[in-house]
């Protein structure tokens, strides 16, 4: 609690014991968690807990460091020091296929998707269906990743015509469902969304935002990066707040207002 | 859970993306094969005995062991990446597996080809290793790390060889590299991988082949890396691998291990060519594939693969072979130096790229 206690005098709102229901035990515990890049301390000694069930908004300023505190938890990086813990058990996450086989489901920010495959060859991408090539031999089963894929996509609402088209000939709209498909497909045990509706148009903002909604329904916690303070307070349960790498505030939303956020993030 | 997301009812976000004609696509996918058709067309008119059932046979015994170092080259260039050893792997294993074959003079036919067979595969095996531990695992960029690895094999297969070719002189193995699997003569009638029966002497000259063995083993060869390709969840991430590093490695593909086999494979299949040189010629040498190294690139890039890695395919590859050989075929038979070859072959690189370029204006 040290980085906060500090922060505590000039950010009065902040409530270093967090603001989570009583008796639930987190889903993620980060204890801590630090990422340096050689003198930069990206992410400095942040504890980082999500609940069962809840929608976390990770605030702050650009290069304050949340990218790289999702990014280690997805095992893009490597920390350099903490700890996460995953439903009570310590966890050492070394790559991100040891993440996603966690149940942890990243929606990054530049998306991570091969422009050269179609959509549901990224939905399935890593995590190919096997079925049977020219009927004898071990190969993929195409049919139903295109249908899974189709059916996915359909159930958020978006509608791909070409599943095999290269991914670079959609829209800003659906290559970002297409990411978000590839994490909603896989029952997610945590979702993590960097900057989801950044590069969207205002209707398909509204779009993630549903996709949210219908996540929260489902019972999964979302950690979901925002600069968009209307989309923050309409989607989050809980604010977490950070500035030059460390947590500088933990907010009920209901207990705030983004002008309150707004001076915590630029501190 | 029950998750009802039909009650958000959010408005749909449509298909944008409206794309031009799809005739300009379907001809720019196929362009080459259309050119391949032009140029036998072409040829037909052009050149005497060109359209001929044995000639085009001669091509495709011809082209085999192009086409073998292309099959594994097309999964490196997929994955961005370039293998400039092949044409020196290829001939060090043309050399080492025909030195195990000469050592083995003597025994029976069958334990001489596979020792040849296991010695090329050994040789593919440790080159790959090599160029998918320094590419993959220690980041040495291909160009650099394949030089290396070229310059090696290139300086062993000369120690080894002594320089000249390494011969072999096996009763009936010049069958596996030269024979047909069917062949026909008009009075002893059709026979199966062998002459017919009580032909000989004057006789022989009478026999048809049909379906050189040469063109079997690259049937069968190329039909296994199309479906290693085009079919398996490997193939799967070669693209993924090639198309965006990072983003493959976020989903959960095992980067530097998919690279490896990637160059592994790549150099099992120069290997191969060699061996397949070795039947052709029964010996092999230090300098077998040396010229061919650029040809199967070649093969590749007229096959649609683009350089920058994530596009190509296996069947691209083998149109790409068959026009080189079709130009090299029809040049010979037109009498024309078979050095203007290289000129032909180049322009239609030149062109491949122009294509490739012109569709991505179209589809970007
Ligand atoms: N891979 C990296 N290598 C070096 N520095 C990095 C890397 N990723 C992020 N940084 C630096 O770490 C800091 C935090 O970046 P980031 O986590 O992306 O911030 P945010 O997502 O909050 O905008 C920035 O100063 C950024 O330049
Ligand atoms: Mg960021």
């Amino acid at each position: 609690m040290s980085p906060l206690a500090t922060e505590t005098r000039t950010a009065p709102a902040s409530i270093p014991q967090g603001p989570h229901p009583e008796g639930l035990a987190p889903v993620l515990r980060c204890r801590k968690l630090t990422k340096r890049f050689g003198g930069l301390v990206a992410v400095d000694q942040v504890d980082f807990d999500v609940y069962p069930g809840e929608t976390v908004a990770l605030l702050g300023d650009n290069g304050a460091g949340k990218s790289t505190l999702i990014q280690t938890v997805a095992g893009v990086h490597r920390p350099d020091g903490g700890s996460i813990e995953l439903d009570g058990k310590e966890v050492e996450i070394r790559s991100p296929l040891q993440a996603r086989d966690l149940g942890i489901e990243t929606v990054f920010q530049d998306l991570a998707l091969c422009d050269n495959l179609g959509a549901a060859e990224n939905i399935f991408l890593g995590r190919e269906l096997p079925g049977k090539a020219y009927r004898f031999l071990p190969g993929l089963n195409e049919a139903r990743m295109r249908s899974e894929a189709k059916s996915v996509l359909s159930e958020l609402h978006i509608n791909i015509r070409n599943l095999d088209a290269p991914v670079r000939t959609l829209s800003g709209g659906q290559r970002q469902a297409t990411a978000i498909a590839r994490a909603v497909y896989w029952k997610a045990r945590l979702m993590i969304m960097d900057e989801p509706t950044a590069a969207l148009g205002v209707p398909e903002q509204k779009k993630v935002l549903s996709l949210i909604e219908a996540l929260k329904a489902r019972g999964v916690p979302v950690i979901v990066i925002s600069h968009n303070m209307q989309d923050v307070f309409e989607v989050a349960d809980r604010l977490f707040i950070m500035r030059r790498g460390r947590a500088v505030a933990d907010l009920r939303a209901a207990d705030t207002n983004a002008n309150e956020v707004v001076r915590l993030m630029v501190g | 859970m029950s998750a009802n997301p039909t009650t958000m009812s959010p408005p749909s976000i449509d298909d944008e993306n409206i794309r031009p004609a799809g005739l300009i696509a379907l001809a720019s996918r196929l362009w080459a094969v259309l050119f391949l058709i032009a140029l036998i067309v072409f040829f037909s008119i052009v050149a005497p005995g060109f359209f001929d059932l044995f000639n085009f046979q001669a091509v495709g015994a011809n082209m085999a062991v192009l086409l073998v170092l292309g099959l594994g080259q097309t999964f490196v260039i997929i994955s961005a990446g370039i293998d400039l050893s092949t044409g020196f792997v290829m001939g060090l294993s043309s050399v080492a597996s025909a030195l195990v074959m000469q050592g083995l003079t003597g025994y029976p036919l069958p334990v001489i080809i596979f020792a040849g067979l296991a010695m090329a595969l050994l040789i593919g095996l440790a080159a790959g290793a090599v160029n998918g531990a320094l590419v993959a695992y220690m980041r040495v960029p291909p160009f650099i790390a394949t030089l290396g690895t070229l310059s090696v094999a290139q300086g062993v297969a000369y120690v080894l060889s002594g320089g000249p070719p390494v011969s072999i002189a096996t009763r009936g193995l010049g069958f596996f590299g030269n024979g047909f699997l069917a062949y026909f003569h008009p009075e002893a009638g059709l026979s199966i991988l062998g002459l017919p029966e009580g032909v000989s002497g004057a006789a022989v000259r009478d026999v048809m082949g049909f379906f050189p063995l040469q063109v079997v083993y690259i049937v069968i060869l190329a039909a296994f890396f199309g479906w290693l390709l085009g079919r398996t969840r490997f193939g799967r991430h070669v693209y993924a691998v090639g198309g965006n590093p990072k983003a493959a490695s976020r989903a959960g593909i095992p980067l530097e291990w998919t690279l490896f086999r990637i160059y592994v494979l790549c150099s099992t299949s120069a290997a191969l060519a060699g061996f397949l040189y070795v039947l052709r010629f029964n010996g092999g040498v230090a300098n077998a594939g040396d010229a061919l190294m650029l040809s199967s690139v070649a093969a590749i890039a007229i096959g649609g693969a683009s350089m920058l890695g994530g596009q190509g395919r296996i069947l691209g590859t083998i149109v790409g072979a068959l026009v080189i050989a079709v130009i090299q075929n029809g040049l010979v038979i037109l009498g024309i130096d078979p050095f203007w070859q290289y000129v032909a072959v180049g322009a239609v690189i030149i062109m491949a790229v122009l294509v490739d370029q012109a569709k991505g204006r179209f589809f970007p």
